[in-house]
Parts: C-alpha cells; structure tokens; sequence
C-alpha cells in the first residue's frame, strides 16, 4: 500500500512538472499549431521573475509579507511571460501564420536571443524593460472609447509609450541601486529559495511527501482547471475554440482573428511563466533551464494528441508514472520473485538515463499505431 | 624538419609579439627585452562559461604576477608574458579548432586551457599530430597520459579514493552502505567504477548506482531509489554536475535526506565557487574532497585567496581548479627558465621534477606528467567554506589507476623512452 501510494505521488510529481510545462505549449502548438520554439525560454523568464520577486520581497519594506512572495511571483511571472510572448505574436509570428518551417527558426532565434539577454543584461534594467513593455501595451487599452476613436489616438499612444519608458528607467535604476544583486550582469545560475512554509515534508497516510511537490502538484491543478474553465465558458474561450475550429468562418462572422491570436498566444506564454515559477522550485535558474524541458513539453503534447487538453493532461501523468516505475525499478518491488532474464533486463533499464531511453522508445511504438497521438482531434478541419 | 618549423613558429611568435598591443597583460613593459605570447583556451559563452571563466581570471592574474616581479628570464633576457584569450564556446570541436589557431596561426609555446574531459579528448589529437604542448587543470577520472599534455588537477587517488576511504572509516556513516549518483557521462562512471572497486577491497558495500543525464533535473527516481536502498541513511558519493547540483540538494533535503538523519553526501564536484551557487544552506555537513582548500590556514594559501580578491574583486572566491590553474602557470614559468628555451621538447625535459611552493602546499611535477599533491577533506559549513577535518601527506598521481581493472598493474613514465605511455610495472 505504502510503495504503490509512494509510486503513485512520484509519477503525479514527475508528471506535473511536465504538465505544468507543457500546458502552455499545448495551447500555443495544439490549438494555434504554431511551433514555438522559445517556449522553454519562456519558462525561463518565468524562473527568474520568481528570483527577483524574492530579491525584492527581501527589500526592508516587503521583509513582513516575504513568506507570500512565492503566490505573488506565479501571478508576475504569467503576466511577464505573457506580454513578452505578446510582443513575439505582435512582431514576428504573427507574420509568419501558416508557414511552420520558418516560425521554428524564427522562434528558435528568439529562444537564443533570450538566453543571451539574461546572460548579459543586469536583471534589474532587464525588469525595467519588462515594466515598460506592460506599460506600453496596456495603457493605450484603457483609455476610454472616446480617445481611442479619435484621430490623435496616435498621439496619446506615443506618450504612453514615453511614459512606459520613463517607468521602466526609473524602476530599472531603483532596483539596481537597492539591489546589489540585480545590478550586475551574469552568466552564473541563481537560486530561488522556497519560504519556510513550503521546506521540509507533510505526512499523509504514514507516507512523507516533501511540500515543494505537493506545491507544483497545486499550481499545475488549478492551472489546468482554470484554462479548461476559461476555454469552454467564457465567451473569448468560445472564440478561440471557433478560430481553432474554423479560422475563416469565425473571422466572417466578425470574431477578430487578430485579437484572438494575441489572446491565446499571451495565455499559452504566460503559462510558460508558470510553469517557470514551478520549475524554479525544483532546481537551478539559468539561461539554459528552458532547453532542458522543451522536448519533454513537445513529447507530451504530440502523445496527448495535438489541440487536446485531456490528452495533454493524460500524456504527462502516463510519462511520469513510467518514468517512476522504470527508472526506479519498481516492477521488481511489485513482483519480486520474477524469473531472473526478466528482473535483469528490468535492473538494466533501473537508472534514469535508461529509463528515458525506455520511454523514448515506447513512445515511438504507440505513435507508429496512433500517429496522432491519444485523443487525436475530430471532425473536419477546415485549413487541411 | 619538424624542428625547423616549430623554430619558424617561434620566430614568428616573436615578432607577432613584438607588435601586438592589444591583448597584452597589464603594466608596461619598459624593462623587458622581448615578449612571449601564450595562449589561453576556456569557454568564455555557453555552459561552461561560469566556471572556466574563473581559470582564465586566475590565469592572468598569475601572468600579471609573473610579469610584475621581471618576467620570465630565458638566456640572459627578460620576457614579459603576453597572452592571447580564446573561447572554446562550451563546444568539444571548437577547443579543437581553436587549439590549431594558437599553434598554427599565433605560433604559441604554450596553451593553458579545457575543463571537461570531453574538451580535452578533443584537444589531444591535435597537440599530439603538432607535438605542441597542452596544460590542464582540472581534477579528472585519470585514466590516460598524453606526452603532449600536462595534468596539473588530481587523478582518481588523489581525490575519491582518500575520500572514500575517509567515509568508510571515519564519518559519522562510517562503515555504512554506499549509493552512488552522478551525471551520465565519462567522469562520473569512471570514478564510479573505482570507488566500487576500493569499496569492496574496504569491505563495505554499494547498494545502489544511478546516473542523470546532462541537463536533466527530475531527481524524484532517484531519491525512491536512495530511500530503498538506504532506509536508516549511509553514504552517498555524488559525482553530479554544475547545477543538477542544485536540484539534487533541494530536493533530498526536501525528501528527508540529511545529515540529521543520517545520511552524509561526499561531494567530488562541489567547491567553493559552487557551494556558493548552491547555498550553503543545503549542503553543510555533507563533504568535500580536494586538494586546495581556500581555509587552509598558510601564508601561501591566504596570499593567493587575497591576490585573487583583490584583483577581480572582493566577493569572488578561489576554489581548487583555480589553485591547479594558478600552479600550472607558474610551474611553466619555471620549466622555461631550467630549459633556457621556449621550445616544446627541452621545456617538457625540463618540466618533470619541477618543485613549486603552491598554494596547497609543495607540489611536484611526476615522469607520468601529473603533479605529486595533498589531499584534504573537509565538511561544508554554514559561511559556505569547508572546514578541513583531515589532510594527507603529499600523494603521488597514478595516471592508470590502480583499482579500475582495465588500468591495473599499468603506469606511465615519459622519462624514460623504454617505458612511454603505459607500461607494465
């Protein structure tokens, strides 16, 4: 009971961690079909929103709230992910709808542009940009009707932009004179330390199970039940599945197209940021931690089935569950007096490194039968 | 004719160095009677940047020092070091390419440069085809002796070994199971396959063995395992690399496995640059095993930890493949001055039995080309240092280890012509 409770929480935990990366792509990839590259960098702006929101919380007049700095950081790492992603849409994918091969470079440059940004550019001035760039998108949207009718719409739209610019210095400069850390550029990975709430273990049922996982278990729940929700009852869910569905007809019907795709590919982008928060708990935050998830992320949405959120969701649990039972040994637990060719060739396969060639491996034979993975999309597609 | 050509490249070596301005190493040269450009060859982007880069700091600083106190004096001459830096880029070919740059295109005596096993595999041919000269610093699985290359980092008995001796016998774990975790690549098995040798010799026994890939951070399989196989804690030997570091601590110390409650962790890739990196919050009482130690309490020690601070800046620290890379530079210097010659052939002569008065303490150049060193254990404390709990005498390096079965009974002495490689002692 103990072992198969312990088994099951460690494939939940290895799978959440893959959902929670995967479930922005699943959107971007499955519903947009665009291949967003950059995704794992998205993460990656993520993780290290999460590691400024601590610098900062650590500032003597957030010292009193610190403990609640990880909640904050999910919020600030979707909306940094997001605008970001955002801006991607607006200046790059957006040209290049339709035409896979190029948007896979172009997002793969964007990916090594990024890296390269946290490398070299001091996290605080890189905040500062972030800020300016929230400002400078968002403002112009809540002026009223009225003004953005007018001809001098433009007018204000620039001034916006100047005073996004002039926010974004001013903040730049704050953080990088109060937090010394953040004043310089470096290539060294940095650390996010969890609160104390969230270190150490919980028992429940006999068994320990360390907080930090039940914590990413959490966050990956309610983003899957929050996007669910948001894709089948709010009324921007309903036009974005009807653009899914059928791009021209829902455009003749007077559903902006444009604003729909910067709508999902904001959402699908600052899940990434979420997912970085998640990510940023379990290890190091670098340049390079996106790379590490990204063909993890691709693997689970082909399997689930592209522009399938069950099938996402159903992909990741599968992977980590076998992830857990192979690369743990955990058949030979379950059946310990098996014939010994058999219990060799499973201790062969016991290590973490043959256990990804294992599920590499069954992965490839189950999509040699079911090419479009586990829930394959149904009815007429209109663009093929 | 071979000769004639390296005698060419010197030339050329001379008179690029008299024009170059642009890379040189600091002060003015008013007092020298010529230069001597060498090359330096770390990954300056990509992966490994974090960590070479610290070498190539610590490798002009030692240039600069050299340079200050009059130069390197061959025949009667004064030269002053300049050096030329080039980014190996994290990418095995390119240390290859860049490697025949230096010898080929910038006619260098000397390049100082690699850290992983893997960059170094791809350097040797060359310096081998060009019969140029490579010194090495970082503490590797041994395991090869290359008359082109100079090891200056521990083999595997001058690091895991002690080490493992240590955990079995004198740790709180003492006489506990052992579990071994380490990134999946050369390193990490071979030393592995060491220590599971040395283990059994000791009497002790490994329970379990597991390998990360490179850049993959889920340690939740593992832990199950380490939970499995040692249910009242043991030692762990963790071979893992850069920052699977981190996500290994987090998330034992997250699982419950703690000194506290029993387990200890000897670490062969954690020092003081990492420890840093990690937060000593989740490593102290685990263990460390290295040569150069930056507590060591001597003059030398403090003066080179001070040097460093001062000139690159007072948070930064030294670490022991800074200390070897620090040693290597001047251990040139030395084998160049006994030689009366920049040339590749008398300065390797030249260079076996070479003492230096280094930082850890006195080191010696050995007929297998690596250095005679002392080993030191320490436990991580809090302030992210270790506190050195146990020092050996001056160890010698085997270059074939003594308990792989594929090296046993083998060494390699390039003093002497009959013996070479690897010969059968």
């Amino acid at each position: 009971m103990e072992l198969l409770l312990d088994s099951l929480f460690n494939g939940v935990a290895i799978g959440s961690v893959l959902l929670v990366a995967a479930l922005g792509l699943a959107i971007v990839f499955g519903l947009m079909g665009v291949i967003n590259l950059a995704h794992g960098e998205l993460m990656m702006l993520g993780a290290y929103t999460t590691y400024v929101t601590q610098l900062i919380f650590k500032l003597p007049i957030l010292k009193p709230f610190y403990n609640s700095y990880i909640i904050v950081s999910i919020f600030l790492a979707f909306i940094v992910s997001g605008v970001v992603g955002i801006l991607l849409e607006k200046t790059i994918i957006r040209k290049l709808y339709g035409s896979p091969l190029e948007t896979l470079l172009a997002t793969w440059g964007v990916s090594l542009i990024l890296q390269q940004f946290v490398r070299s550019v001091p996290l605080a001035y890189g905040t500062g940009l972030v800020i300016s760039l929230i400002i400078g998108l968002f403002l112009p949207t809540t002026f009223p009707q009225k003004i953005k009718e007018s001809i001098n719409f433009k007018y204000f739209k620039f001034s916006s932009w100047i005073l996004a610019t002039l926010t974004g210095v001013l903040t730049g400069s704050f953080i990088s004179s109060t937090v010394s850390k953040l004043s310089r550029a470096s290539a060294r990975n940095v650390d996010v330390t969890a609160p104390s709430w969230m270190r150490g273990q919980v028992e429940i049922l006999g068994t320990a199970f360390p907080k930090t996982r039940l914590m990413i278990i959490v966050i990956t729940l309610i983003s899957v039940i929050a996007i669910t929700l948001f894709l089948n009852q709010s009324a921007w869910g309903m036009r974005i599945r009807a653009v899914t569905q059928n791009r021209q007809m829902s455009d003749c019907l007077g559903i902006s197209t444009e604003k729909v795709d910067i709508i999902t590919f904001g959402i699908g982008s600052g899940l990434a940021g979420v997912a970085g928060v998640a990510v940023s708990l379990l290890g190091s935050v670098g340049p390079n931690v996106g790379g590490n998830y990204i063909v993890g992320c691709f693997m689970v949405v082909v399997l689930g089935g592209v522009g399938n959120l069950l099938g996402t969701v159903l992909a990741s649990f599968g992977i980590g569950i076998m992830t857990d039972l192979i690369g743990a040994g955990r058949l030979l637990s379950i059946w310990p007096d098996m014939p010994l060719p058999l219990s060799n060739t499973i201790n062969f396969f016991a290590t973490t490194s043959m256990a990804r060639v294992m599920i590499f491996a069954l992965i490839v034979i189950f999509l040699q039968f079911k090419p479009t993975g586990l829930f394959p999309q149904k009815g007429r597609m209109v663009e093929n | 004719m071979r000769i004639s050509r390296r005698i060419l490249a010197g030339l050329a070596t001379a008179s690029l160095a008299v024009t170059a301005t642009s890379c040189g190493g600091g002060g003015t040269s008013g007092s020298f009677d010529d230069t001597v450009t060498v090359g330096i060859l770390h990954s300056l982007s990509g992966t490994m940047a974090i960590s070479e880069s610290t070498l190539v700091d610590t490798e002009k600083m030692a240039i600069e020092e050299i340079n200050a106190a009059g130069g390197v004096k061959v025949g009667g001459k004064s030269y002053k070091i300049e050096y030329i830096v080039e980014d190996g880029a994290s990418d095995w070919p390119t240390f290859a390419e860049k490697s025949k740059k230096l010898i080929d295109q910038d006619g260098v005596p000397v390049v100082f440069g690699g850290w992983t096993s893997a960059s170094r595999k791809a350097m040797l041919p060359v310096y081998e085809s060009k019969d140029a000269f490579l010194y090495y610093p970082i503490q590797y699985e041994a395991q090869e002796c290359s008359n082109n290359i100079f090891y200056t980092g521990a083999t595997p008995n001058q690091q895991s070994e002690p080490a493992t001796d240590f955990m079995y016998k004198r740790s709180p774990a003492a006489g506990g199971d052992f579990f071994l975790v380490g990134s999946d690549y050369v390193f990490p098995r071979t030393s592995n396959t060491i220590t599971k040798a040395q283990v059994k010799q000791l009497g002790g026994k490994v329970v379990g063995e597991d390998y990360l890939p490179l850049g993959n951070t889920e340690v939740a399989p593992i832990i199950s395992k380490i939970k499995k196989a040692l249910p009242e804690g043991g030692i762990i030997i963790n071979t893992l690399n850069g920052d699977q570091n981190v996500a290994f601590f987090k998330q034992i110390q997250d699982a419950g496995i703690t000194p506290s409650s029993g387990y200890y962790v000897m670490n062969y890739s954690i020092a003081e640059e990492e420890i840093s990196t990690i937060g000593p919050e989740f490593l102290e009482g685990h263990y460390g095993a290295w040569n150069y130690m930056m507590s060591i309490d001597t003059p030398a020690s403090k003066k080179f930890a001070k040097s460093f601070k001062k000139r690159w800046g007072s948070d930064r620290v030294v670490a022991d493949p800074q200390e070897s890379a620090y040693n290597m530079v001047y251990l040139w210097k030395q084998a160049v001055e006994d030689a009366g010659t920049f040339d590749d052939n008398a300065v390797r002569e030249a260079l076996v039995g070479q003492k230096f008065d280094a930082p850890q303490g006195p080191v010696e150049v050995m007929p297998n080309h690596h250095l005679s060193q002392t080993v030191r254990i320490g436990e991580i404390n809090a302030e992210g240092g270790f506190t050195i709990l146990e020092e050996t005498g001056v160890v010698l390096p085997q270059a074939w280890n003594q308990k792989h079965p594929s090296s046993k009974g083998f060494a390699c002495d390039w003093t002497d012509p009959s013996k070479g490689e690897k010969y059968k002692l």
